[in-house]
């Protein structure tokens, strides 16, 4: 135990570290709102496409879950470079963020649909509402609010998991993080500063998630209990 | 003027079991009908025919001119003149009472949100509960609920209104308040359809009663028919209580 720690060699970083806390959100609040696009239509395919739909759906999200995360990134990144096709290192990585949290999404989402009764869909049926209007008003929404919380967890993981994609150096905190350690020699500082700057992005978003959630579902906010 | 709604010889089996086995009948305009029965007998079956929730096997049913076992019924069509209202209330719990309301006008009939505002506002008061249209349904006691799920209905203006077994979630305090406003609807001239395990109410309410019986109208007449019954059973419905 005669390891001398010396944060004073990292002082002179604090914008590149800033720079990286910048960008990893940038990154997954990319992934965050194109993964849940893909993952609601994902979830409405699911369980109300055709039969054909539903198969490939499943596909993905089976493949998605059942291999690892570094993966499917190195497959979206020389994947796009096979098809000949230029992306960044950045495009690359939210595109493969956005293919697994999709996923994942996907199930989040069928759970909150499939927790709406039939007798809602009745009741709107009788309205006269079409079913484009009964999906979103009577179905996707409450659906949403139901599993807020499962999503806001899964979000918080992916911006964790983000930090993967430093492996196919795209820009983010890890990524920094490593350059910062290679110019300074102080690997073990640097990572400390780095997780403590993870935690604090956790809580960040995590708060951005609640607030929005507030904002977004007026019952939340009047009656503060779940749906 | 002719019927509001005519059943005529309608059949509907769910597999192997045959539900509904020739039932017709008919409800003029402004007409209140109570349909009474044990359960299984197939009451709620044929409201659900007449909305077209269940399509017919056999037999046609006409609502307000709409050819409902025709299969190119044009269902939104329909239900713009067809409001039913079912036991478990099925209001929206994510949107307030008011919300719950203004979707249908606002969704189908492109009302804009001001109007759609007053309408529940109005429709709110013909069922006593203005007070309540800025809460959520699960803020309201059962018979409030029903009472917003009617005013929905209400809001869409239909030419008949459609009540499945409405009261029989709630006590028997709840059910008066409940009765009291679908009174007041038949007073006004609404043509209904009531199913109904409460006695006095349809004595005292409807024009015509049906009484069905393994899935055909067994008897029928006036509510007086009640205190009169002429089929055996009828009588052993009506004295085991139900
Ligand atoms: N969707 C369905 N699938 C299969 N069987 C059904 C379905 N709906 C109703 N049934 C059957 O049809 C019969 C009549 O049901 P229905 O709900 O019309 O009776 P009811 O007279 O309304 O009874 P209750 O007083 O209990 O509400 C019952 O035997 C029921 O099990
Ligand atoms: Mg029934």
């Amino acid at each position: 135990m005669s390891y001398q720690f010396d944060f004073s060699a990292l002082l002179p970083y604090w914008p590149v570290f800033l720079q990286g806390v910048w960008l990893t959100l940038k990154l997954s609040a990319l992934a965050t709102v194109f993964g849940f696009v893909v993952g609601t239509l994902c979830a409405i395919a699911r369980a109300d496409g055709p039969p054909w739909l539903k198969t490939v759906v499943a596909i993905y999200v089976e493949t998605i879950r059942n291999t690892p995360l570094l993966v499917q990134i190195f497959l979206v990144y020389f994947g796009f470079a096979s098809l000949g096709l230029k992306v960044t290192a950045n495009t690359a990585a939210v595109a493969a963020l956005v293919v697994n949290v999709g996923a994942y999404t996907c199930e989040i989402v069928r759970a909150g649909l499939e927790s709406i009764h039939k007798s809602q869909l009745e009741a709107a049926e009788c309205l006269g509402l079409t079913r484009t209007q009964t999906y979103w008003h009577v179905i996707v929404r409450p659906a949403i609010e139901r599993v807020y919380p499962a999503l806001t967890s899964q979000y918080v993981l992916l911006m964790l998991a983000s930090s993967i994609t430093s492996q196919i150096s795209a820009e983010e905190l890890t990524a920094v993080a490593n350059r910062i350690q290679s110019d300074t020699f102080r690997s073990f500082e640097t990572y400390i500063v780095t997780g403590a700057l993870y935690i604090v992005l956790s809580f960040v978003v995590r708060a951005a998630f609640t607030l929005f959630g507030l904002v977004i579902f007026p019952r939340r906010r009047k009656l503060g209990t779940a749906i | 003027m002719s019927a509001v709604v005519s059943l005529s010889n309608v059949h509907k089996s769910f597999g192997a079991v045959q539900v509904l086995r020739g039932v017709s009948f008919e409800v003029g305009p402004g007409e209140v009908v109570a349909v009474i029965g044990a359960s299984g007998s197939g009451k709620s079956t044929a409201l659900r025919c007449i909305n077209a929730l269940e399509t017919v096997d056999s037999g046609e049913i006409t609502v307000c001119g709409h050819k409902v076992h025709d299969p190119a019924l044009d269902r939104r069509a329909l239900r713009r003149d067809v409001g039913i209202v079912f036991q478990s209330y099925n209001l929206f719990p994510h949107l307030t009472v008011a919300q719950n309301i203004m979707l249908a006008p606002t969704c189908v009939k492109d009302m804009g949100k001001a109007e759609a505002r007053k309408l529940a506002e109005s429709v709110l008061a013909r069922v006593g509960l203005s007070e309540k249209a800025d809460n959520y349904p699960e803020q309201l006691s059962g018979g409030q609920q029903q009472r917003v799920a009617i005013a929905r209905s209400l809001a869409m203006q239909p030419k008949l209104m459609l009540f499945d077994e409405v009261t029989s979630a709630l006590d028997p305090q709840l059910t008066g308040e409940v009765l009291r406003v679908m009174e007041d609807l038949a007073r006004g001239g609404m043509s209904m359809i009531l199913v109904t395990h409460e006695m006095a109410f349809a004595r005292k309410v409807a024009s015509k009663v049906i009484f069905m019986h393994q899935g055909k109208v067994w008897e029928t007449g006036p509510g007086a028919m009640l205190d009169d019954p002429q089929t055996q059973e009828l009588r052993e419905f009506l004295h085991n209580g139900l």
